[in-house]
């Protein structure tokens, strides 16, 4: 993007590798990941995805190193990983049903509040999180649980969490998986606005989606990065067309 | 009890464009309802157990209502843990009964007088006592001694259970194995706890003789304990605390993703439980007269939780109600059925379990949910309810 590459965050990715009782989910993938542009991470069912995100928010143990402001990613513990300000959402959303909006984004803002204040009730809603509930369009729904929201709603409330808690770095796992056209539009409408600024990585199936949003792409094929480039240089590529027209023969491979 | 509808208009009436102040929660009639609700029945409660009560009941009926107290204060720690925690804890006899022996041991170094050693210890032993009853002739130190030991002890415990993520159906069994194990080694150390006799026998409290006017004032003690404990938690059910406890019950990994440490979160309630159980331990061994291994073991830790889950484990009244209740029923169907109390409270818990899981503070909303709502936002078809989030998007 526009910004020069100097005092841009970014992730930078050497040699991960995500090893289950010797099957590798994550071959040795090395990846950077910029500032200010939405990144799509694309590939068949098993291409380690999801669980390369998994080892970059500490949920699975993976080798190699995941440098993100001078610390190892790889060697830090989840609640460690999301102070340092990367935050993820996952492929069910997963809010608090039975908490209101408002407390689903409080509680995420509690980041940046000292434990001691959490015995007090909420006296007022703070900055961060009235803009998040204009941001992602719930403001009119804040006092409502959020188990009463529909599917695309819970993913915005998501991101809205994200945002409350000031994630620099945002892994979005099937985001969009799920919802209506509309929803679609609004959801990567959402993603333009936070972009800038922020570190954004997309895990999507949804190739309409990809066209219509990514400023860059990352292909994994069986645990390793196939391809990368713009959309329009992963389109043209033969190996990308290859592994998805013969994505059902590798789908039981891969599984 | 205020209806959705009633909240929903007070939006309507109050989201002009000028005010955007209903979003606060202190200005909507429901969200006011819900924190200060709880104060009034609170309110409503203290009245019948310190006014009321103490005027109406004959002395033997207000020791039992006292021993209910105790019970019920233990109860309202269970409903913090399992309730908004969800950690079944199903041992807190052991809490019960440490803040139960703590007390006994001071009364029964009163009733002994100085230079004495308990009857029991002659009794059983060589009439010897052991060095570590030596401290809990002093009152200030029993007292001290029965909140913070069980917080040392939770805290212990708790540490090495849920920073491992132990959680479910084996968090319960571990805490069952630890009051089984209690009650066994009380019953092993005749010579040093009494064994299967427990304590008895005590003459004072703290320098005042066990008479009817120092009993009734044990009894206020207990039901005041109980007044305070429901309003800590009143407090910890509408703070950010309570609301974080509440989403680290339902969907922890979530919380760890917004830079929790869940097991942090928990421990604090599984402490606050243990302190509560003491307290409600220390208070029932004076109004009983005797604590023995049946009141801490694995059965008595049932039978407080049979009651938290009867009046709903999540509320703020339930647990103390039902805990009132259930001993109660204990008190009276027990003496006329003694043998068979026990079965009909396993069966209690394990109906409620099935059928009611929320209590009984349940079935008003249960009986709600079967009639039409009258939420227009409810009501709205999904698309409806869509367009005006998609709208606010933009």
């Amino acid at each position: 993007m526009t910004a020069s590459f100097l005092g841009e965050d970014y992730i930078e990715i050497r040699d991960l590798t995500v090893d289950f009782d010797g099957f590798k989910a994550v071959g040795g993938v090395d990846l950077t990941f910029l500032q200010g542009r939405l990144h799509f991470l694309i590939g068949p069912n098993g291409a380690g995805k999801t669980t390369l995100v998994d080892a970059l928010t500490g949920l699975v143990q993976g080798t190699g190193t995941a440098r993100f402001r001078n610390r190892d990613l790889l060697a830090m513990k989840s609640h460690q990983i999301v102070r340092l300000g990367v935050g993820r959402t996952f492929q069910t959303a997963t809010v608090f049903e039975e908490l209101t909006v408002l407390q689903n984004l409080d509680i995420a803002d509690g980041i940046h509040r000292k434990a001691w204040s959490r015995i007090g009730a909420r006296r007022r809603v703070s900055e961060r999180v009235a803009e998040a509930l204009e941001v992602i369009g719930l403001t009119d729904l804040a006092g409502k649980p959020a188990g009463i929201l529909a599917h695309g709603q819970r993913q915005w409330l998501e991101v809205g969490m994200l945002l409350v808690q000031e994630a620099q770095v945002m892994f979005l796992d099937e985001t969009v998986a799920g919802m209506s056209a509309e929803e679609r539009e609004e959801t990567g409408d959402l993603l333009r606005r936070i972009a800038p600024g922020r570190t954004i990585v997309v895990i999507e199936h949804d190739m309409e989606f990809l066209r219509a949003y990514a400023d860059f792409v990352t292909v994994m094929h069986a645990g390793k990065v196939l391809a990368e480039g713009t959309v329009a240089e992963i389109q043209a590529n033969p190996t990308v067309q290859q592994v998805y027209l013969g994505a059902s023969k590798e789908v039981e491979v891969d599984v | 009890m205020t209806t959705d509808s009633g909240a929903i208009s007070d939006v309507a009436e109050t989201s002009t464009p000028m005010s955007r102040a209903w979003r606060d929660p202190r200005f909507s009639p429901a969200n006011l309802f819900r924190s200060y609700g709880g104060l009034i029945a609170i309110a409503l409660l203290a009245y019948a157990l310190l006014v009321w009560a103490p005027g109406e009941l004959t002395p033997f009926r207000l020791g039992n209502l006292g021993k209910y107290c105790c019970w019920a204060i233990a109860a309202v720690g269970i409903g913090l843990a399992w309730g908004r925690g969800g950690m079944l804890v199903m041992g807190q006899g052991v809490f019960f009964g440490l803040g139960g022996y703590i007390m006994a041991m001071h009364m029964k170094l009163e009733a002994t007088g100085p230079g004495e050693v308990p009857d029991f210890m002659s009794l059983y032993g060589d009439g010897t006592m052991p060095f570590w009853w030596e401290p809990f002739r002093n009152g200030a130190f029993t007292m001290v001694a029965i909140i913070v030991l069980p917080a040392l002890i939770s805290f212990l415990l708790g540490y090495a259970i849920l920073k491992r993520g132990v959680k479910g159906a084996y968090f319960a069994i571990l805490t069952q194995a630890l009051a089984v194990a209690f009650s066994t080694l009380l019953i092993a150390t005749i010579k040093q706890t009494g064994g299967f006799n427990g304590l008895n026998s005590f003459s004072s409290f703290f320098g005042q003789k066990l008479n009817k006017s120092t009993k009734q004032d044990i009894y206020l003690m207990a039901a005041g304990a109980l007044i305070i404990c429901l309003l800590i938690v009143w407090q910890l059910y509408r703070s950010r605390f309570g609301e974080l406890l509440v989403a680290t019950r339902d969907a922890e990994a979530r919380v760890r993703f917004l830079g929790y440490d869940p097991a942090n979160t928990k421990l604090i309630a599984f402490v606050l439980a243990a302190v509560m159980a003491s307290v409600g331990g220390a208070l029932f061994t004076p109004l009983v007269g005797i604590i023995s291994p049946s009141n801490v073991d694995a059965a008595a830790s049932i039978m407080l939780l049979a009651g938290v889950a009867l009046g709903g484990r999540s509320t703020l009244m339930g647990p103390a109600l039902g805990a009132i209740a259930v001993g109660y029923g204990q008190s009276t169907l027990s003496e006329t059925y003694p043998t068979s109390w026990t079965y009909f409270q396993g069966a209690l818990f394990i109906v409620v379990m099935l059928f009611l899981p929320g209590g009984l503070a349940s079935l008003w909303t249960k009986l709600k949910g079967l009639m039409p709502t009258r939420s227009p936002l409810d009501r709205r078809p999904v698309s409806a309810a869509l367009a005006v989030g998609a709208e606010a998007a933009k």
